[in-house]
């Protein structure tokens, strides 16, 4: 037993997540394993691009959509209500469902985004934002939150090709 | 028994894992970490992360809703 853990110190796992996506339902799995990998003493790597840097702004402003996503479907008075588009373009109704989440949220013990990413801070896990995205949407390093770094596709290559897992959000 | 209990009640997945996780960093080797927790996900989680980290789940019991889980921590 004793063996296999010092293995493990010696020759910890790797894992890097390319995070694409800036919405608040699409900001929880990058998050969640990112963080539960990095607790289970994995080395972990996040490239953050296009709208996947607006997880790294300083202060979150993260929405959620009906629109287009057939699935979404939020618990309701005991039934399971979703959006036909046309409803979801009515302008409110993504504010709304944003604020119906967060409090789902909330009341069933799910951690915030905030709370998930403080934790991906404290356990060391790299976070690098794309110097592309960067100047393709004039985004600003000093509105991201200061423990990341900024890369490219070789920095984010260097990393993956040495890890056990690479996966792509 | 347990050198330390972190409550993990009405918390879901994956904090009690990551408060456990920060806990265990806590203690000395040897010492045990007692978790209180009611997300039925846990029991699952509990093992794998036990088995990946190499710390040893000395025990885990149901007491109603509240699962309880004896870690102890080995590095």
């Amino acid at each position: 037993m004793t063996t296999s853990v010092e293995e493990t110190i010696g020759n910890a796992k790797k894992m890097t997540i390319i995070c694409t996506k800036g919405s608040l339902d699409w900001a929880y799995p990058p998050f969640i394993l990112g963080t539960t990998a990095a607790a289970m003493d994995v080395d972990v790597t996040m490239f953050f691009t296009f709208y996947g840097l607006e997880l790294l702004k300083e202060k979150l402003n993260l929405q959620v959509t009906p629109l287009g996503n057939p699935a979404m479907a939020m618990p309701m008075g005991g039934m399971h209500m979703s959006m036909p588009n046309i409803v979801g373009m009515i302008p409110g109704v993504s504010a709304g469902a944003t604020v119906m989440m967060k409090n789902l949220i909330k009341k069933k013990g799910v951690a915030s985004i905030e709370e998930l990413r403080e934790a991906a801070v404290l356990s060391d896990v790299r976070m690098i934002a794309c110097q592309m995205t960067l100047d393709l949407f004039e985004l600003d390093k000093k509105d991201m939150i200061d423990d990341i770094e900024i890369g490219g596709a070789a920095t984010w290559m260097e990393s993956a090709l040495q890890s056990d897992i690479n996966l792509f959000m | 028994m347990a050198d330390e209990t972190l409550d993990a009640k009405g918390m879901n997945c994956p904090l009690p894992i990551l408060k456990a996780k920060k806990a265990l960093k806590g203690l000395s080797d040897g010492q045990i970490l007692e978790v209180l927790a009611t997300d039925p996900g846990s029991v699952a989680d509990f093992q794998a992360f036990c088995r990946t980290t190499g710390n040893e789940l000395v025990e885990h019991s149901i007491d109603g809703d509240v699962y309880r889980f004896l870690l102890k921590r080995v590095a």
